[in-house]
């Protein structure tokens, strides 16, 4: 289903590009790291219409990345996402690991880790608090609309999700149909969610948390 | 057997010019305005273990860390063996700490961990660790549901796995039960005897004289004291270490 | 309700197979929101895409902005209803040429106690005076589509400033018609809308259709290829069969057989 596709794919790139940079703010101390850090916390509120905007101005024929022919695809949505929920991960991670730096930090020093060396033992370390942070970030990307729409197009059979099929079911005035459309992308997040807990269950009992 | 595997400093650290003597001059920590450890002159050889002892707040805690490098001093000079306290010279210290800080891994994993981290992992050099210390029946659990004691010990042998030419211990036996510390000092020993040198903060004045080559004893931040254990013990030379032994309330 | 659901979902599936296995030629159109919430490109499409082997994909967005994103090149045709728009698009060298494709007619829409009093009028503009001297609730899509370019016109006609009034009895919504007609629905508002659209509305309550049949109301679709020469990524030859057929006496009969509950909704003039 293109919605899962779609923004799990946003989820992972997501955490690919944020969970190393969450861990980094929260290892490094230097000159504007508050300020980056009230940035990072205020992107957590961009309106994805907005990021949908600008997507749509860079992939646009007619824009810069244009030549790509990415607009009005599923790439151009998960690009929208990434872009979207990256801060998220990158906040909340940093938050989370902030947490476990300060009990860590002294052990580190002593063992004269490297940088790197510290931001992945850190992410390693909070893999399962990670991965509540995960979900929000597919929490926000899968319900987000105002993004998708614009880069995608809602273009039946090719970049229509369940959000953009509520909201044009909305339109039509088939609320009954949206509402149910919403019940299942529901039921789809609550699956995704019930998996990544059973999984950290599981993995907490086994591993060693 | 294993203690010499465990203790024997590694070929590079041989090649390099020894870590000791210390000399510090001058060693200051300051915070908020406040001097907590002052003008601390100290010389420390190779060869016996130095306990450091003193009152709750005299500073003991504090200049492990300054001497380890985990914080900056204020003001002062520190110099191992003529080197200034770099990367490379704290690379070839290691340090206990009263609570163990071990990552949320198995047994084995914390000491994979820091011998990757190093530049090679050895599982049989991680065995042998784990036989040494007693854990190898643990090695795949999580290693904070270790009680305490394992815990403490865990904390050592990851200490250890470095060859450290110097290890610092920050009360590593405060809470535990006495076989646990009958244990670490075992192994505090060991390493001593293969050439460590060994810096012991403790409160347990039993477990110093039974370990203490030397005693550097701390009052408000200054060294009241630095000397040899039989003489520290038989004559405190100031009013605050006569004080400490005996038991009487130092303010 | 549970059996659409399920086809929803199962297309949405199937739709993403399907996808990433199609291929040939395929194009995409930039269109306004009444030719698809009607559901007439569904009926429309599949006969295309049988005869000539070209998929169609439609960006359905206000006649608005399907214009701006033409003009930054993003889609090979444009099919919209606002006649002024759409000329200064092909005067300005961004269409090749423009068609009228089809026609049908705005209706007002209001609640069936109708408190401005304009039901049965046969003058749209004397209706639309009435609504603004009882100053009763008016929505308006405020949102430079075709229909909101109509309305406009309709209130300039009758000598009326609604901006004035704006927020107050005029409610501009900023959106699509399906959200505007929801919006007026539930605020009790008037509105100018599609015949299309409200005729395959499905949230219309106690609404009916006031106002209707007034020359004024005459609503024209237009179709136009976007020119090659400014846009090189405009697959001119699909676009071109595709505006060939619906011009075509066979895609004008096709346009002519869509009924939504048995009532015709658009009336091709491509002929004429």
């Amino acid at each position: 289903m293109l919605s899962l596709r779609v923004s799990l794919t946003a989820t992972a790139l997501a955490c690919l590009i944020g969970l190393p940079l969450g861990a980094l703010l929260a290892v490094a101390r230097f000159r504007g790291r508050n300020a980056l850090l009230v940035l990072v916390n205020a992107l957590m509120g961009l309106p994805p219409v907005v990021v949908g905007l600008l997507v749509y101005l860079h992939l646009s024929r007619s824009g810069p990345l244009g030549f790509l022919g990415l607009l009005y695809t599923p790439t151009a949505m998960i690009v929208a996402q990434t872009i979207l929920i990256t801060p998220i991960v990158v906040a909340l991670s940093r938050q989370v690991l902030d947490d476990l730096h300060a009990e860590y930090a002294e052990q580190f020093r002593s063992l004269c880790l490297g940088r790197g060396q510290a931001v992945f033992a850190l992410i390693w370390d909070g893999r399962y608090s990670l991965m509540t942070v995960g979900l929000a970030g597919f929490g926000r990307a899968v319900a987000e609309v105002g993004a998708v729409i614009v880069v995608g197009g809602n273009i039946d059979h090719l970049t229509r999700v369940m959000t953009t099929a509520i909201a044009l079911e909305t339109s039509k005035g088939d609320l009954p149909l949206a509402l149910g459309l919403g019940l299942i992308l529901m039921t789809l997040a609550l699956a995704v969610n019930a998996m990544v807990h059973g999984l950290r269950v599981t993995a907490v009992r086994y591993a060693h948390a | 057997m294993h203690e010499a595997r465990i203790g024997t400093a590694m070929p590079v650290a041989a090649r390099a010019p020894a870590l000791m003597p210390l000399e510090v001059r001058g060693l200051a920590y300051e915070a908020g305005g406040a001097a907590l450890v002052d003008g601390i002159d100290l010389t420390l050889t190779a060869g016996e273990i130095t306990i450091v002892l003193g009152a709750n707040g005299a500073g003991k805690s504090l200049l492990l860390r300054l001497l380890h490098g985990l914080i900056p001093a204020s003001r002062g000079e520190m110099l191992w063996n003529g080197s200034p306290l770099d990367r490379m010279v704290r690379a070839r210290q290691a340090m206990v700490f009263q609570k163990p800080v071990l990552l949320r891994r198995s047994v084995a994993a914390n000491i994979d961990f820091v011998l990757a981290a190093r530049g090679g992992r050895d599982a049989a050099r991680r065995d042998a660790l784990l036989h040494e210390v007693g854990l190898s029946d643990h090695a795949g659990q999580p290693a904070r549901l270790l009680s305490g004691g394992e815990q403490q010990r865990l904390a050592l042998a990851r200490a250890l796995a470095t060859r450290p030419e110097v290890l610092f211990l920050d009360e590593p036996t405060a809470s535990l039960d006495p076989a646990s510390i009958v244990k670490i000092e075992q192994m505090v020993a060991a390493a001593h005897g293969v050439g460590t040198k060994i810096v012991f903060v403790t409160q347990d004045l039993g477990q110093a004289r039974r370990l203490a080559g030397d005693v550097v004893f701390l009052s408000r931040g200054r060294v009241a004291e630095h000397s040899p254990a039989e003489e520290f013990f038989a004559e405190p030379a100031s009013e605050a270490a006569r004080d400490y032994i005996s038991g009487r309330i130092v303010i | 309700m549970k059996r659409a659901v399920a086809f929803w979902a199962l297309t949405l599936a199937l739709g993403t197979i399907g996808s990433a296995y199609g291929q040939g030629a395929s194009i995409l159109v930039q269109s306004t929101t009444s030719t698809a919430n009607s559901g007439l490109y569904d009926h429309l499409l599949p006969e295309f895409e049988r005869e000539e082997g070209i998929r169609v994909d439609v960006v359905a967005v206000g006649t608005g902005q399907a214009i701006r994103n033409a003009r930054n090149c993003d889609g090979d045709v444009l099919l919209v209803h606002a006649k002024d728009q759409e000329v200064a698009f092909v005067a300005d060298g961004m269409g090749v040429e423009r068609f009228d494709l089809m026609y049908n007619d705005f209706v007002l829409v209001g609640p069936v106690s109708d408190p401005a009093g304009i039901s049965g009028m046969a003058d749209a503009q004397e209706a639309l005076k009435r609504v603004a001297e009882a100053e009763k609730p008016f929505a308006s899509r405020g949102d430079a589509s075709g229909t909101h370019s109509a309305e406009m016109a309709l209130w300039a006609d009758a000598g009326v400033n609604p901006m004035a009034a704006s927020g107050a009895w005029y409610r501009e919504t900023g959106s699509g018609m399906g959200a505007t007609l929801n919006t007026a629905v539930g605020m009790e508002a008037y509105a100018l809308t599609d015949r299309a659209t409200w005729v395959s509305f499905a949230n219309k309550a106690d609404f009916e259709i006031l106002v209707e049949g007034d020359e004024d109301l005459v609503n024209q679709y237009g179709v136009i290829l976007v020119n090659p020469r400014r846009c090189p990524s405009v697959d001119a030859a699909a676009g071109q069969a595709f505006v060939d057929w619906l011009l075509s006496e066979d895609g004008q009969s096709v346009i002519a057989e869509f009924r939504v509950d048995g009532q015709q909704l658009f009336f091709p003039n491509a002929q004429d």
